[in-house]
Order: C-alpha cells, then sequence, then structure tokens
C-alpha cells in the first residue's frame, strides 16, 4: 500500500517537474509546478511529516504559486525564441543534470551513506505533528524562527523597493 | 518503503531543476526549476529526518521554505520591475555583466 | 542579601545612573544631573557598606566569594564568565572609591554648575566610577581587563571635557595612548598566565601559580613584570607617569576623582591582587619597588619647582602613589592600602581646595599670584592647611599613620630594604615642604588682587582663557563655563570638603600601632597566605618609626615656613643660585623631551626612511608586479564573461558536478 502511494507521489512530483521545465507556456509550467508541490506534499505525508506536509500545501501550493500566477498572467504570454544564442548549452545542460542525478545516486546508493539508508527507527506518536514541530520552533530553533521572521519582513520591504512605483515611472507613463 | 528511494527521488527532482535553470530563459520558469531544486533538498532533508528518527530536518525544510518565500518575493519583485520598464522578459537579453 | 548580590548592585547604580543621564541629557532640568549621579554613587555606597556587613558576618577564612552572572564563553579549556570576586580587598577599595567618589559628585554639582556640558561630565564621571568598580570586582583577568581599558576611555574623555580647549585634548590623547600602553602589558601577562595556568579566574590561578612555579622562575618574574607594565601606567610611575600631570588640563574634581578614588590607585589595586604572583616573583616585586621609590623621589623634586598649583599636587599624587607601590611591592599589604585610603582623603580634599581656590581666581592656576587668601576665604583656607598637614604626615594627621607604616615595615625586613625606608623618608621631607610650599602660598602673605575683590565681596571674573597658553576662549559647549565657584557661596562644596577634611584628620585613628588594627585585620582575609604576614613590625619598631616621621614632617614644615612665611624671597634667592637645578626641576626633568627625542624622533625616521626606501623600491615594485599578473589573469579570463547569466550557471553547475565527482573518487 505504501509502496503504490510512494510510486503515485513520485510520479506525481517527477511529472510535474518534467512538465514546469518543458511546457513553453509559463503559464503551464506555474500549473505544473502545483501539481509537483501538491504531490511532494503527499510524499511528506509518507515521511510523518504531518506539519511539513500541510505547510507544503497550505503555504506553498496555495500563497506563493497564487503569486506566481498573478505575476505570469499580469506580464502576460511570453514565448521564449527557440534560437539558442549560448554555444553548447542546449547540448551541455541536460549533460550535466544527468551527471549530477548519476553522481548523487551513486553518492546515496553505493558509498557510506547507504548505512543510513534503511527504514529509520521506530518513532513516537506524534512525530512530525504541529504540536512537536511548534514545540521545537519555539524551543531549541526559536532564534532561527526569529530570524526567519526578520529575513521575511526584510524580503517584504525588498520587494516593495523593487517593484512599487516610483516618480520615475510615472514620467514614463507606467 | 525504504528511505533510500526518496532519497533518490529527490536526487532526480534536483537534475531535472537543474537542467532547467541551463536551459529556459523565462524568468519566472528559471525561478519555477530554483523552487524545484529546494524542493527537492526539502524532500532529502525530510527523508533524513525520518531515517534518523530526528524531528530536526523537518524544521530545516520549514526554514528552507521560509528562504524561498523570500527568494520568490524578490525574484517576482524584479520580474514585475523589468516588466514595467519595458525591459524583455528573457535573461538572454540582459547582458550588462559581459566582461 | 549575600555580599555578592550587594556587590552587583554596586556595579549596577553608577552604570544605571551614567545610562539615564546620557539618554536624558536634553531632559534634565538644572542641576538634577548632577543629584541623580551622586545619589547612584551615593547608593553604590551605602551598598559598599552593605557587602562590608555581609562579608564580616562570614566566618575569617572564607571571606571569599564568588558570583556568576553569566558565562562569556565556554569550552576547548578556556572559561571566561561575567564574575566577580567579593573578597576584604575588594570591598574595602569599593569602600574607599564609592566613599570618596560620592563627595566628589557632590562637589562637581557646585563646581560645574555653569557649564554647558553639566549632564555630559556626570554621565562621564558616573561611568568613570563604574569601570573603576568593575576594575576591583572582577573575578577574572578578562573582566579586569574590560574594567582597566573603560577606566582608560573614561580618563580620556573627563580629561578631554573642554573638547574645544587644544591642550586639554591633546592631554586626553597622552593619558589614553600611555594607558593604552599598560594595557597591553595586563594583556600579555594576562596571555602568559593562560598559557602557563589554564585559567582566567583569580583563585584557580593563584592556586595553581603556587603549585606551578618555583620561586623567581623566568615566566612568573615575565608576568609580573609586564602587570607592572600595565601598574605603572594607570598609576603614573617611572617612566609612563607623563600623562599625570598634563591630566590637569580636566576640570578640578575630575583631577581630584583620578588621583584620589578612581584611576591611579588602579595600579596599587592590581599589585595588591596579584600579590601571590608576585610573591612567587621577589625580582619583579624588588623592581617595582624600587620604581616606586624613584617615582615618590623623582616627583618629589618636581613638586618643588612646578608653579602650576594643580600640577603640584599632581606630582604629590605621583610621589604619593610611589609610596603605596613601593609599600604593596615589598609585602606591606595592608600598610600600602591604608595610604591609599588616607590619601585618598587628603589629596581629594586638596584638589578640591585647589579648586575652590581656582575658581577664586577665574580659572588662574599660576602658583606665583597666589597669596593672601587667608581673610578671602577662611573656609577654603583651613580645609587646604589641613589637606598640607595630612600630606606632609604630620603627627596626628591620617598620612602620619600610614605612610610611616610602610617604612617600618621596609626598615623591617632589613637588608637592602633599608634604602626603601631612608628614601621614603627623604621622601616624607620633600613631601611636607612642597605641601606647605601650596600651603602658605596660598593662604599667607600679602592679598593678591583677586583675593582682595572677594574681600570685598565679589569673586573676579577675567576674559574667559586658556590657563596653559593665554589663548582666547568662550564660554560656550566645549569650554568652561562662565560662572567660578568657590566653597564659601556653595553649600554642596562646603559639605563635602568639611567631610573629607573630617577624614583627613581622623582617618589614620583607624589602624595606630599597638592600639587597634582594624585594617589589617580586615584585610586579613586577603592577605592571610602572604609570606610576610609574620614579618609585621612590632608595635615598639613602629612607634620608633612614627616618631622619627614626626620630626621629619615637623622639620620639612617648619623649612616651608621659613623659606614662605618668616622670610619671603627665600626661594627667590636660591633660584638665582641655583638656576640649572630649578630649570630641570621645572622641566620636570625633561621627560617629555626625552621621549620626544629618544623615541618619537627616531621613530617618525624610520617612518620616513620606510616611506622613501622601502616603499618606493620594495612595495610598489611588488604591487607593480601583482597588478601586471593580475591583468593578464584578466585577459585570459575575460572570455568567459559572456555575460549570459545561464552561462554562469552553467559553470558553476559543471563546478558542482566536478567537485561532487572528486568527493566519490576520493571516498573510494
Amino acid at each position: 500500500m505504501i509502496q503504490i502511494a510512494f510510486f503515485f507521489g513520485a510520479i506525481g512530483a517527477l511529472g510535474g517537474a518534467i512538465a514546469v521545465v518543458a511546457l513553453r507556456n509559463p503559464f503551464y509550467s506555474v500549473l505544473a509546478l502545483i501539481v509537483h508541490l501538491v504531490a511532494l506534499a503527499g510524499l511528506f505525508l509518507l515521511l510523518h511529516a504531518q506539519f511539513v506536509a500541510a505547510a507544503q500545501v497550505v503555504v506553498y501550493a496555495g500563497a506563493v504559486m497564487v503569486l506566481y500566477v498573478f505575476v505570469a498572467a499580469y506580464v502576460g504570454q511570453q514565448e521564449e525564441p527557440l534560437y539558442e544564442p549560448i554555444a553548447g548549452q542546449q547540448f551541455l545542460g541536460p549533460l550535466l543534470g544527468v551527471a549530477i542525478f548519476v553522481e548523487l545516486s551513486i553518492a546515496i546508493l553505493g558509498t557510506a551513506l547507504s548505512s543510513v539508508s534503511s527504514r529509520g527507527p521506530t518513532i513516537p506518536l506524534g512525530f512530525g505533528s504541529p504540536s512537536s514541530i511548534g514545540n521545537l520552533l519555539l524551543e531549541k530553533f526559536l532564534i532561527v524562527f526569529e530570524g526567519a521572521s526578520m529575513l521575511l519582513l526584510v524580503a517584504a520591504v525588498a520587494a516593495i523597493v523593487l517593484a512599487g512605483q516610483r516618480r520615475g515611472d510615472a514620467e514614463e507613463g507606467v | 518503503m525504504d528511505v533510500a528511494w526518496y532519497l533518490v527521488l529527490s536526487a532526480l527532482l534536483f537534475a531535472t531543476g537543474a537542467a532547467g535553470v541551463l536551459l529556459r530563459r523565462s524568468p519566472i520558469v528559471i525561478l519555477l526549476c530554483l523552487e524545484l531544486m529546494l524542493n527537492a533538498g526539502n524532500l532529502a532533508l525530510v527523508a533524513f529526518s525520518r531515517s534518523t528518527g530526528n524531528q530536526d530536518g523537518q524544521i530545516f525544510a520549514l526554514i528552507v521554505m521560509v528562504v524561498a518565500a523570500c527568494e520568490v518575493v524578490v525574484g517576482l519583485g524584479l520580474i514585475v520591475a523589468m516588466f514595467r520598464r519595458r525591459l524583455p522578459l528573457n535573461v538572454d537579453e540582459l547582458r550588462n555583466m559581459r566582461g | 542579601m549575600t555580599a555578592t548580590a550587594y556587590a552587583w548592585l554596586v556595579l549596577m547604580f553608577p552604570l544605571l545612573g551614567s545610562i539615564v543621564i546620557a539618554i536624558n541629557f536634553r531632559a534634565l532640568p538644572g542641576r538634577s544631573a548632577g543629584w541623580i549621579a551622586t545619589a547612584a554613587i551615593g547608593l553604590a555606597f551605602a551598598c559598599s557598606i552593605g557587602a562590608l556587613i555581609q562579608l564580616l558576618a562570614e566566618p575569617g577564612d572564607s571571606r571569599q566569594l564568588t558570583s556568576t552572572l553569566w558565562t562569556y564563553a565556554q569550552g576547548g579549556g578556556l572559561d571566561i564568565k561575567l564574575g566577580i570576586l567579593v573578597d576584604p580587598l575588594s570591598v574595602f577599595m569599593c569602600l574607599v572609591v564609592t566613599g570618596v567618589s560620592t563627595l566628589i559628585h557632590l562637589y562637581s554639582v557646585s563646581y560645574l554648575t555653569s557649564d554647558r556640558g553639566f549632564a555630559r561630565y556626570f554621565s562621564y564621571l558616573n561611568f568613570f566610577v563604574f569601570s573603576m568598580l568593575l576594575l576591583i570586582l572582577a573575578g577574572n583577568f578578562v573582566l579586569l581587563i574590560v574594567g582597566w581599558a573603560f577606566v582608560g576611555f573614561a580618563s580620556y574623555a573627563l580629561i578631554s571635557f573642554w573638547y574645544r580647549r587644544e591642550t586639554a585634548t591633546k592631554a586626553g590623547m597622552k593619558a589614553f595612548v600611555i594607558n593604552v600602553i599598560g594595557d597591553v602589558g595586563l594583556v600579555l601577562a594576562a596571555f602568559f598566565v593562560f598559557r602557563d595556568l589554564g585559567s582566567f579566574d583569580f583563585p584557580t590561578v593563584f592556586s595553581a601559580a603556587n603549585q606551578q612555579f618555583h620561586t623567581n622562575q623566568g615566566v612568573v618574574v615575565a608576568i609580573c613584570l609586564l602587570i607592572c607594565v600595565g601598574a605603572f601606567a594607570k598609576s603614573a610611575q617611572l617612566p609612563l607617569h607623563t600623562w599625570l600631570p598634563d591630566a590637569m588640563e580636566g576640570p578640578t574634581p575630575v583631577s581630584a576623582l583620578i588621583h584620589a578614588a578612581t584611576m591611579v590607585t588602579a595600579g596599587v589595586y592590581l599589585i595588591a591582587r596579584m600579590h601571590p604572583l608576585f610573591e612567587l616573583a621577589p625580582t619583579a616585586a624588588d623592581i617595582a619597588a624600587f620604581v616606586g621609590l624613584a617615582t615618590l623621589l623623582f616627583a618629589g623634586t618636581v613638586a618643588l619647582a612646578v608653579t602650576d598649583l594643580k600640577r603640584i599636587i599632581a606630582y604629590s599624587t605621583c610621589s604619593q602613589i610611589g609610596y603605596m607601590i613601593m609599600g604593596v611591592a615589598i609585602g606591606a599589604y595592608s600598610a600600602g592600602l591604608f595610604h591609599l585610603m588616607t590619601h585618598a582623603f587628603f589629596k581629594a580634599l586638596l584638589f578640591m581646595a585647589a579648586g575652590s581656590v581656582i575658581g577664586a581666581m577665574a580659572g588662574n592656576q599660576n602658583i606665583d599670584r597666589m597669596s593672601g587668601f587667608r581673610k578671602a576665604m577662611p573656609f577654603t583656607s583651613v580645609l587646604l592647611l589641613i589637606g598640607s598637614f595630612a600630606l606632609a604626615g604630620f603627627p596626628g594627621m591620617s598620612g602620619f599613620f600610614s605612610k610611616d607604616e610602610i617604612l617600618t615595615f621596609a626598615a623591617n625586613r632589613g637588608g637592602m630594604y633599608w634604602i626603601f625606608a631612608a628614601g621614603g623618608y627623604l621622601g616624607a621631607f620633600l613631601t611636607a615642604f612642597y605641601a606647605f610650599r601650596i600651603g602658605f602660598r596660598v593662604t599667607r602673605g600679602e592679598p593678591c588682587p583677586e583675593a582682595r575683590a572677594l574681600e570685598e565681596g565679589h569673586i573676579a571674573h577675567g576674559e574667559p582663557m586658556n590657563p596653559a597658553t593665554g589663548e582666547p576662549e568662550d564660554t560656550d559647549v566645549g569650554f568652561p563655563g562662565p560662572e567660578h565657584h568657590i566653597a564659601e557661596r556653595e553649600v554642596p562644596m562646603r559639605v563635602a570638603m568639611g567631610i573629607l577634611g573630617f577624614l583627613a584628620i581622623v582617618g589614620g585613628l583607624i589602624q595606630i600601632p599597638g592600639v587597634d588594627n582594624a585594617i589589617e585585620n580586615f584585610l586579613d582575609g586577603t592577605f592571610a597566605d602572604s609570606r610576610f604576614a609574620s614579618t609585621a613590625p612590632t608595635s615598639g619598631d613602629a612607634w620608633l618609626g612614627l616618631a622619627v616621621g614626626a620630626a621629619i614632617s615637623i622639620a620639612g614644615i617648619a623649612l616651608a615656613y621659613y623659606c614662605y612665611v618668616a622670610r619671603p624671597g627665600t626661594t627667590a634667592r636660591l633660584v638665582e643660585r641655583f638656576g640649572p637645578v630649578h630649570s630641570f626641576l621645572k622641566n620636570k626633568w625633561y621627560f617629555d623631551e626625552a621621549f620626544d627625542s629618544l623615541i618619537y624622533r627616531p621613530l617618525v625616521g624610520v617612518g620616513r626612511f620606510a616611506n622613501n626606501v622601502f616603499e618606493r623600491l620594495v612595495v610598489e615594485g611588488i604591487v607593480a608586479g601583482a597588478v601586471g599578473a593580475v591583468r593578464g589573469a584578466g585577459v585570459v579570463v575575460r572570455g568567459a564573461q559572456s555575460g549570459f547569466v545561464r552561462a554562469y550557471a552553467l559553470l558553476l553547475v559543471g563546478g558542482f558536478a566536478a567537485l561532487a565527482l572528486y568527493f566519490l573518487i576520493v571516498s573510494h
């Protein structure tokens, strides 16, 4: 049963990922990424990370992707030219992707890392539940948590500065 | 279900994302591919968290999500700014860094 | 509350006062900043008394309490805490520092009323006291160094308080630079201690030192000499004393604070605190004692010749600190600290009286222009004379008991330590003479114009100018305020001086040989392990020493009376006769000039040579070569700078793949 669930999730995640890269319309890429994220959330559930899965769906697939959809709709359809100006990129890009995958797979399956790759220990009740994650965030990782919130604030300010209307823009009639 | 499966899937997703960053030219899609890579990393983190029975990895994944959100906000802000200035939405056209 | 809790409060109040005043300096009306500062130090004094009471309640052999607020760094054998050590020595120092500082704050409330930097002044002043208390209460080398450096900064800020006066800012810099030399010594000493003993905490260090070092081992002598460098710089001992007379550029109460309570006594405290190390390094201790002796004689002679009222007192401080350094270096710890206490009383009193006189002189500090203030300023004159009597060691006054106790101890140790006793008595004669050079010149003789004006009821007000150079000034912020204040017209000044005058008279009575031994008994908690504890002189010897001291003191005072009152003009004839000697003394033995020609000019010469030859040929050659190499490489690399972000990303991912490949190969 778990195997079946895993393969469904894996196929969803991988299919979504490939669709993101392959589809020529950015708007469709965004939608494909949503599929990918939801599938990934399912995999998180299989790994007993309920809270991360929920955050993935609500925050990521929900809020962040809505932002993407808005921006993609705002800038409109802009098809990429087929012509590739950088010599060798068309060929080296996928090659390096495959190389990285092979290397990482060897690292995971063929080296000392394989000792950690097992089913993992039996885990206590409530592993990955909102309450235990919340406890960790507000006790052990409080400073990290606060730092992350500061980072978000800074990013929000940066976005306003970058995308906000400026006097110079108004003169250009934008 | 062996955790190695998850890790291999994560490697595959990461490689897909990396290839996408290298091949695509629309800044929105490049951002999306970066998301793919970050999510692949998240999957590995959660998988390791499962294999060691320690929830710290999940916290890491959450923080990575925060960082990804920040990156999205700034990246999309840049795209909107580019659009407003009528710059072409194609990273190959932005060649001011040519040496 | 425990003694350590009180000690933390002692630290807290001055810091709090400093911060509160610094933040609210615009909002505080009138003199309130001064009152807040005074109250802060007064509370610290009350808490010091609390700590004393709590400490006395402990049994005699367990009066060493430590307390840690938090730990800075722990691991790798390193253990640095924000920790204090409360023992009889630190509580004694706290009492002296906070007690005298309270009175100085009180005095300043009046003295600086018209100054535009009133609140800033009190913020600095509180910070100064806080730094000193931190230094005293520090329970490990790290915190000690922090306090030590804070004191250096605070002195810089206060000496340069009138920051538009160029001489003042230069004096501040001088004090700071010389203090930093001392800091370097202390920091190096701390490194040595940590390297060999593996700890910064005082109790651990001292017990480990006794086991690990044998007497006069090279490293412990080196540690002690480095500590001495720090102590000499703070305590203005030869040859690092030159900042102290220049520090007179600060406001007069600051001089009182530096000389009586904070700063210069830090060196004495440091040597007393480090006594277990110094007893393991008798060579270093003897060197320190000799430096103390040399300083006390040198400064005593200079005080005979300089004409600036405050500088005379400054050299007198140098000289008296010389006694204390000598005392703690030869093992007379309680006597040295006893002298530190009495000196704090009478030196603060002398500075306050001098400040009052300078106020009456409209800022002029030249002693040649002062005379006959006896009638115009009766209160100030009486207290100035009390201070002079105490400084001169007149029988029964506080300086009498404490100074002679050090000298008797030296004589009692015998051998070459007789030199210290003999030199000390010679210094005592000089002290008595210059003390009354001040006392008689200011109070006796024909009243000078300013004194006459005061007798008629108004304070002289000259054009504001720099007393050292005569440059014109205004009275805005950064310069002294327009009003001058004298003790006769200001109640807070009178109160502060009155209390100090009382203490200067009776302060010595708490430790009379054969009668009572309060200080020595109390400090025994810190110095019980001293190997000199048994060599203290008997009360018979002590009384003999006191008799000699009394005779010398009276002889000095009599000579001063002869020279300045009975036959005025005697000194002028002496100056004519021994012109070269006088100018040698007046120029402070040419120490500043010697530093200038021996250290400053050669360094500038080396710098110029380095600039002209080394820089031009070697450095620029290397730089030119490097530039060429980089430019050549740049031409090669520029090809890769296509400007395509994705091409860069490709290189990045390629690099990542190559690195992963490398690790895979290595790990197999």
